[in-house]
């Protein structure tokens, strides 16, 4: 087995008195596209929030390429960081500036290259999410769809080793979904990236993912591979894939009064 | 009555909180502009620079309207008061004065606090409800460098000179009461203005520009960074930025002359 390139250790955190991550564990192998499934406020882009520094768990350790993310200095994420992608569940582009701006602002910033190499980087990153000839546009001009390719293209301005993508493709038409997915496919065998997706479409969970993560209340309550998912007898799987609704509510009085206030039915 | 205090005590409490938060993004800042650039971060003079601008050159014709204005009120004011002991030529040491020492730094700093002060909160706090500043620090680009920085030294650099248009136009305004309507004549005006202000006075009127600059700038940035919530979380902060920094503006003036004046 290689060393992960990615390593979390019993993360907990919690909004308050809300709990919503209670003891995560899990490895992330290079070049390996893991997805992360779970329903909706399961805590999903709190993991990746933590995966990136931006928010420090309560208690636990992450470390990324064997760099502790949560005791690091500055200086030491900020290293870290240079070499990581990040989508943001929406798009999180800056709306002061183009889109090649955008694209182009973590090479101005990091890179010693000439503005010339970096407008052709960032043509040709545009290119790679289909957005070429729209450098010139400022976010709100675009779609959330084309928003979300060019915080894409952002992401991979730098050559990340490592991309975490939240929601990459909720809120598209299926036809851009698709082609995001393949991107990330695209991703995965040119570039050797080791690529952490959340997502909560089926279909491209099953074209991209080489292992597949479920969270549930805060938990991982299912790590393996597609096979494996599908073969699950697990209820809560099983309730995931074949898309069922929750249980209808049998204790009515309890309903009731969780709907009207507590006291009003005695 | 224990209300009353508990009220008191958590609201003393809560401005405690707020002025170290304050304080601690200032000595980020601090951090940022005088030490970072020996670590080999560089200071970003482009938008430093495109700051200067909207801060600086944008508000010349509305800074120039407001302090002629309030010359050409003072002049008025004290004429009235003067003209009957024959004494109109004090117009210009009143006006001289005043304006220098008080209104050309105090009227350009509130100002610039209602015009750029909550226009810097509510830049940083759009960015963040947007998730701007959470994508600059994955990019791993601190927002402090790269957001208050080119604010705060705009800030420095432009408010104090903003502070001697002021002054010239304060004075102007009153110059021109003067001699249109008072009919003073043009050179005695001047040579009364020129002995009145003292070099001293000048420059006590800049050294307070620059703490203002300094306040206009950290409040707005504070108050960007503290909005949470949404459009009505920025709304909050834009008009919290406006108000806390007039208000410290006018509390740092008070010491300030209190120093002056004993000195
Ligand atoms: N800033 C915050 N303050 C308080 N609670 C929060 C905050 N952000 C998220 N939460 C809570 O944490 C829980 C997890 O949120 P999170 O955004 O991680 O969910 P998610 O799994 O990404 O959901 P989705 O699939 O809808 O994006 C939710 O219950 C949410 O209410
Ligand atoms: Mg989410």
């Amino acid at each position: 087995m290689p060393e992960p390139i990615i390593k979390i250790r019993d993360l907990h955190t919690s909004y308050g008195e809300l709990k919503v991550l209670k003891g995560i564990t899990l490895d992330v192998y290079a070049d390996e596209t893991l997805v992360i499934l779970g329903r909706s406020g399961c805590g999903k882009s709190t993991l990746l929030r933590h995966l990136i520094g931006l928010q420090k768990p309560t208690k636990g350790e992450i470390y990324i390429k064997d760099v502790d993310i949560v005791r690091a200095s500055e200086d030491g994420r900020e290293e870290v960081m240079k070499k990581i992608g990040m989508l943001f569940q929406g798009a999180a582009l800056f709306n002061s500036m183009s889109v090649g701006e955008n694209v182009a602002l973590p090479l101005v910033e990091h890179t010693p290259l000439e503005s010339s190499t970096i407008s052709i980087m960032t043509r040709m990153k545009l290119d790679l999410v289909g957005l070429a000839g729209f450098e010139n546009f400022m976010p709100s001009q675009l779609s959330g769809g084309m928003k979300k390719r060019a915080a894409m293209a952002r992401a991979l301005a730098m050559d990340p080793d490592i991309l975490f993508c939240d929601e990459p493709s909720a809120g598209l038409d299926p036809i851009v979904a698709v082609g995001i997915d393949h991107l990330i496919l695209k991703l995965k065998k040119a570039f050797k990236m080791t690529i952490v997706v959340v997502t909560h479409e089926l279909a491209s969970v099953f074209l991209i993912a080489d292992r597949i993560a479920l969270l549930h209340e805060g938990e991982v309550i299912f790590l393996g591979t597609k096979e494996e998912m599908k073969n699950s007898k697990d209820p809560r799987i099983c309730q995931f894939l074949e898309r069922r609704p929750d249980e209808e509510i049998i204790d009515r009085d309890k309903h009731l009064s969780a709907l009207v206030g507590e006291g009003y039915i005695s | 009555m224990r209300n009353i205090f508990g009220k008191t005590g958590h609201g003393f409490y809560s401005f405690i909180a707020h002025l170290a938060r304050i304080l601690k993004l200032s000595g980020q800042s601090l951090y940022w502009i005088f030490i970072a650039p020996f670590k080999g971060k560089r200071i970003r003079w482009r938008l430093t620079f495109i700051q200067m601008v909207r801060i600086g050159v944008d508000a010349v014709p509305i800074v120039s309207i407001i302090t002629f204005s309030v010359g050409l009120i003072i002049a008025m004011q004290a004429a009235y008061q003067l003209e009957r002991f024959g004494a109109s030529i004090y117009v210009a040491d009143l006006v001289g004065v005043s304006i220098t020492r008080e209104l050309g730094p105090l009227i350009t700093a509130i100002i610039i606090a209602g015009r750029s002060g909550s226009a810097i909160a509510a830049e940083i706090g759009t960015m963040k409800v947007a998730e701007e500043i959470d994508a600059l620090k994955t990019m791993a680009l601190n927002p402090i460098g790269f957001l208050v920085v080119p604010r705060t030294l705009a800030m420095i650099i432009v408010v104090p000179c903003l502070t001697i248009l002021a002054d010239f136009l304060g004075i102007a305004g009153g110059f021109s009461l003067a001699v249109f309507s008072l009919k003073i004549p043009f050179i005695a005006y001047f040579n009364e203005t020129a002995t009145a202000i003292l070099l001293k006075d000048f420059l006590t009127g800049l050294v307070k520009s620059l703490v203002f600059a300094v306040i206009i700038s950290q409040i707005g940035a504070y108050q960007g960074f503290s909005v949470s919530g949404g459009a009505e979380g920025v709304g909050k902060s834009t008009t919290a930025s406006v108000v806390s920094s007039i208000f410290l503006i006018i509390f740092s003036d008070l010491i300030f002359t209190m120093i002056f004046f004993s000195a």
